[in-house]
């Protein structure tokens, strides 16, 4: 009996294809991928973006760059769910520390900006 | 990041302080962008080596390694190349330049030191599991799980080169 052909990439489904059957195509695009995304954030600099557009724009980049090679290079991607929400979720929740701490790091620049100049000279 | 949200004199500009003066005229970050596609690529040929590990093709599966630990290399010899520009020519120190708050100094040399040190280690480490492939010894365990840790590591390190470019060199 003819198994049915449908057309998909060979490596993008959990669970179908064990490591052995990546194709060399599959990282050599995720590697010009990279490049293209750091070549963005690089003319984000040579643009001279500046502000939120640029922070925006560089943690965006970064992120998909982390993304591919978590889910692609390190194969996350072929992990079971359990297994991808323990290794990824920890450091979301860092993200909370990061806002505190910019909170209290723009209260720190207030006090100093009032009394540190009357410290000096 | 609280300590650099929280002095008052300005911010030293990246851009500016890691400028490499080419041709006459003042590349921004140039360096830096060499040395981030260098370890991209690196990350690139040692996920090619995992998957050779797999297929079990020895000897391409250690060049690959090789090839790896060789990006590595240049990498780290490019880093130095920046440290001793900037501590010689540009005069930073950890506590102190003349770009702007003294915490720059301190800020750079500690996360780009040791983001460093741990390709480094790299380096050797990948050394020695590629002779390791050369040898067959995985060949005699018929398991090449060790190059996958070995590409765990090093990947992890390109993922901490990725945040330090974005969030020290571009932010």
């Amino acid at each position: 009996m003819e198994e049915q052909k449908q057309f998909k990439h060979p490596s993008f489904y959990p669970g179908d294809a064990p490591e052995t059957e990546h194709p060399f195509s599959l990282y050599i695009s995720v590697w010009i991928l990279l490049f293209v995304l750091s070549a963005f954030s690089y003319a984000v600099d040579i643009a001279e973006v500046e502000g939120y557009l640029r922070w925006f724009l560089v943690t965006i980049f970064a992120f998909l760059k982390a993304g591919l090679v978590v889910g692609v290079f390190m194969h996350m991607a072929w992990e079971r769910m359990a297994f991808l929400y323990a290794i990824v979720l920890p450091p979301l929740f860092l993200l909370a520390l990061v806002g505190i701490l910019a909170v209290d790091g723009a209260f720190v620049y207030y006090i100093r900006d009032l009394f540190m100049p009357l410290l000096g000279e | 990041m609280a300590v650099r949200l929280t002095t008052i004199e300005p911010w030293p500009n990246t851009s500016q302080v890691f400028a490499l003066h080419v041709g006459g005229t003042d590349v921004p970050l140039l360096l830096i962008a060499i040395m981030t596609f260098i370890l991209i690529s690196s990350s690139g040929t040692m996920a090619m080596a995992v998957t050779s590990g797999y297929k079990k093709q020895r000897k391409k599966t250690a060049y690959l390694i090789l090839l790896t630990a060789l990006g590595g290399v240049a990498f780290v010899g490019m880093q130095m190349f920046e440290w001793s520009k900037l501590i010689f020519e540009e005069g930073i120190r950890p506590w102190g330049n003349e770009f702007g708050a003294n915490q720059f100094g301190g800020f750079f040399f500690m996360i780009t030191g040791f983001h460093g040190l741990h390709v480094s280690i790299g380096v050797v480490y990948l050394t020695i599991v590629a002779k390791r492939v050369l040898d067959g010894r995985y060949d005699r365990l018929n398991d090449y799980q060790m190059v996958e840790v070995a590409g765990l590591y090093w990947h992890f390190v390109d993922l901490v080169w990725i945040f330090i470019f974005a969030f020290f060199y571009l932010w």
